[in-house]
């Protein structure tokens, strides 16, 4: 048994060790993803495989073959993507999107990846309230 | 909700009418939050019908912060005024708030898988939530293991209950930063609707639905802690409470006053 204060010494070690384990982990996670903005401004950093998240800008979806090519939008700045794979079903023009991949050096986004983010609100989608999918 | 839990863990025939009433509610509950959750309110615009997984996710989450809320009162009360029944509420709550946020990371990951597209993201609500059961999972695990150490009983000694308690004051730090986890960063997790200052638009049929299936997950959740306290106490009675004085120490050599 280890006396009372070097034990004490010993948690505070191990919570700091384990503090400063899950925040560098974690810095990935604490910036899910970066706006196209932020891609813009730094493409260097966008060279590595990074998380781009945007809405779906409405007109921009088209299917090339096997690829899905759209643009994706934050605070008025836009980057194209090139999507390699098919998107989730619910993918819709209009809907946040976050996209895996890397930037390309002719300024595409090279994504694998395709993660729908929907937003908060819920409606109904009976044909009594007609909706079109892209109504936000 | 002291009185409840009391009168709904009294080992007597009272307390036993308050639990069947308590699970005749709870059951009435269920059935009318399955029937608004799965027949009356309206699938999803942009979700379809993987939206209504929303009735037992959101639920299990904001139960599993209730239960968690409880531990952090017992484990208060509990090293305020040494009641051993306090920590026994303690470890039932931290019990179903495990099993319940198991279910809502559960129930998350299909509704992801449906509607996001993928089953796991590393986004900061899903690892705090991840974080958060690790948490209270090793506040049962600390339990158990200072069970063993000292011997004494789980729930009806001081040895046990007092470093516990401490452990589950200190998890409740994390509850906070799960709820606001997708308000500090970014997430792909949704923001809340129902908690939200501005509330966004839902439904009125969705947010019955919501809130019918938080009440009967809650009545569940109070009769589940109510049944365990008393399990816990009847085998701590067959057992016989460890003899110790209020100081914790137990039959260790007394530590040196500080």
């Amino acid at each position: 048994m280890i006396r009372r204060p070097g034990r004490l010494a010993l948690v505070a070690v191990l919570l700091a060790g384990g503090g400063l384990l899950v925040t560098s982990v974690l810095r990935d996670t604490l910036t899910y993803y970066r706006t196209p903005g932020e891609v813009l401004t730094d493409p260097a950093a966008a060279r590595q495989r990074v998380r781009l998240g945007g809405e779906v800008v409405p007109g921009s979806l088209r299917h090339d073959g096997d690829l899905v090519v759209f643009r994706l939008a934050d605070a008025g700045r836009q980057v194209t993507v090139r999507q390699h794979g098919v998107p989730p079903e619910t993918f819709r023009e209009g809907e946040d999107a976050v996209v895996e991949g890397r930037l390309g050096t002719d300024g595409v986004f090279d994504a694998d990846q395709v993660l729908v983010r929907h937003g908060n609100e819920y409606r109904p989608s009976s044909p009594a309230h007609p909706e079109p999918s892209d109504a936000r | 909700m002291p009185t409840t839990t009391v009168d709904l863990t009294a080992d007597n025939p009272r307390g036993a009418h308050a639990r069947r009433t308590t699970a005749w509610i709870a059951a009435g509950l269920a059935t009318a939050a399955g029937f608004t959750g799965a027949l009356l309110a309206p699938a999803d615009a942009a979700q379809g019908q993987a939206q209504r997984l929303m009735y037992l996710h959101v639920p299990a989450a904001w139960v599993a912060y209730l239960a968690f809320a409880a531990v952090l009162a017992a484990s208060v009360a509990h090293l305020i005024n040494g009641d051993l029944r306090w920590d026994r509420v303690a470890r039932a709550g931290a019990e179903i708030g495990v099993v319940l946020t198991a279910v809502a990371i559960g129930t998350g990951s299909l509704w992801g898988h449906l509607v996001w597209g993928t089953w796991w993201a590393w986004d900061p609500r899903l690892v705090s939530t991840a974080l958060l059961l690790l948490a209270y999972t090793g506040y049962l695990a600390l339990r158990r293991a200072l069970a063993e150490r000292t011997g004494g009983p789980d729930g009806g000694d001081r040895r046990i209950s007092r470093p516990a308690a401490v452990a589950g004051i200190a998890g409740f730090l994390l509850v906070p930063v799960v709820h606001f986890s997708v308000l500090w960063w970014r997430s792909l997790h949704q923001q809340a609707t129902i908690l939200a200052p501005e509330r966004p638009p839902i439904d009125p049929r969705m947010a019955l639905a919501l809130l019918l299936a938080v009440a009967a997950a809650s009545t569940v959740a109070l009769l589940a802690l109510a049944h365990r306290v008393l399990r816990l106490e009847r085998r701590v009675a067959a057992t016989g409470e460890a003899p110790t004085t209020g100081t914790g120490t137990g039959r260790r050599s007394p530590a040196p006053v500080r």
